[in-house]
């Protein structure tokens, strides 16, 4: 009779402690984490032995891939509208509703002006495909990287301009860039770079 | 813990109720710890707890209406002139480079041996300066705030370098980031980054060809 008894105990372990640790973890990772924003390119910045930390809101970032391809993001996504309605009527071209909800949606953006309503017709998927073939043009002739630095700014004066650059890019690509925001009075801004441990001596 | 004892009313139930007395319901955690190790594997793989570090920069300006009496005068014993150019290589002159001599641009490295220590010896006086209050700081005898604020007015004061920072187009982005590092290594506070000019163009050339150039000199040194 013994022997039955010990075969019907059940081997329940019991999971409410460990469900009580992962519970703490994920509240941990919930509150803490902001999400790594999804960016066409791949750039590995620099490193460097500069401490300080990029602030939170208000940042325009302008990336740059190796190629010279230049990109940009805006933390709020009202500004980008407005950003977008500025320099769309500077160049007299307007956008429906649909296609500015979409590009509301965008983490990225980097398409010229003219392939701008081919681009916001697609798919999302296609639109982190081609991307990445895109960029805003910086050559003196077509500056619109100029018009979209202005018109953000305009749009809010409290923004800090943050370049990220690869560090393979030539200097020649970040030279137009700077030389562009010179333009635009923008004598302030922030190098992203990666923390780099070295001491001076 | 996870478990509802569901003993009551054991006493005035006949016979069979004694078997719902032992009764016990557990409740199984095990998929919701599943779940819970899901969504922290989620959230560790989806964010970037570290945040990227950021170099502040202030350009001069482009504006062409600043008049050339109003712009900043460097002393000529004062002032460095780092070049960059193509293939991690970085060049340096005091003052005014002789134009005539090709070996007027030294060539140096990023390495700690390199432009760091031509810099650390120019720059001797506000380094032990700013060592002295480092040293205070970790014994906290003075807060954050005094240590920036005597940091920044000495970084300023009369005697220090003034580097000016100028990157060929063959340089990358890293090269002007290093250069740019070695300024806060050494406790520089006046740098800046300037376009590089037809001249300095004409001593790197000059510098690879070993002096072929010199005679052309003269017209390169007005342009």
């Amino acid at each position: 009779m013994s022997k039955v008894k010990v075969a019907r105990k059940s081997t329940l372990i019991d999971m409410t402690a460990m469900s009580d640790v992962t519970v703490l973890l994920l509240t941990f990772f919930m509150l803490t984490s902001t999400f790594v924003k999804k960016e066409p390119v791949q750039v590995a910045t620099p490193a460097s032995v500069s401490e300080i930390k990029i602030p939170d809101t208000n940042i325009l970032q302008i990336l740059i891939d190796p190629m010279g391809k230049v990109f940009m993001s805006l933390d709020k996504q009202a500004d980008m509208v407005e950003t977008l309605n500025k320099v769309s009527g500077e160049l007299g071209m307007s956008f429906t509703p649909e296609e500015i909800k979409t590009f509301k949606l965008q983490k990225t953006f980097g398409v010229p002006m003219k392939s701008m309503k081919a681009f916001l017709a697609l798919k999302p998927e296609k639109q982190d495909e081609i991307l990445k073939d895109y960029g805003i043009p910086t050559d003196s002739t077509d500056n619109q990287f100029k018009a979209w630095v202005r018109c953000a700014r305009a749009t809010n004066p409290d923004l800090r301009i943050a370049i990220k650059a690869d560090s393979k890019t030539p200097y020649k690509v970040i030279k137009d860039v700077m030389n562009s925001l010179q333009d635009l009075r923008e004598n302030r801004y922030n190098l992203i770079t990666s923390l780099k441990k070295e001491s001076a001596n | 813990m996870a478990e509802l004892q569901t003993n009551e009313g054991g006493g005035k139930k006949k016979g069979g109720g004694s078997k719902q007395k032992k009764m016990s319901v557990h409740v199984d955690f095990t998929p919701m710890v599943d779940m819970n190790m899901l969504l922290i594997t989620f959230f560790m793989l989806c964010t970037s707890l570290s945040k990227p570090q950021t170099m502040e920069i202030n350009m001069p300006s482009n504006d062409d209406k600043i008049k050339t009496e109003d712009r900043t005068k460097v002393k000529q014993s004062q002032a460095i002139t780092l070049v960059l150019s193509g293939g991690d290589s970085i060049f340096y002159y005091t003052g005014q480079p002789d134009y005539k001599d090709y070996n007027s641009l030294k060539l140096s490295s990023y390495k700690p041996s390199g432009i760091r220590t031509l810099l650390l010896s120019r720059n001797t006086e506000a380094v032990s300066k700013i060592n002295v209050l480092k040293q205070k700081k970790l014994e906290l005898k003075i807060s954050q705030k005094d240590f920036t604020d005597q940091v920044a007015e000495i970084k300023n004061g009369k005697n220090t370098p003034v580097v000016i920072i100028k990157a060929a187009d063959k340089a990358t982005y890293m090269n002007l980031i290093d250069a740019l590092d070695e300024m806060q290594i050494c406790n520089i506070g006046k740098y800046v980054i300037d376009k590089i000019t037809p001249a300095e163009l004409f001593l790197l050339k000059n510098r690879e060809k070993k002096g072929a150039l010199t005679q052309n000199s003269d017209a390169k040194l007005n342009p």
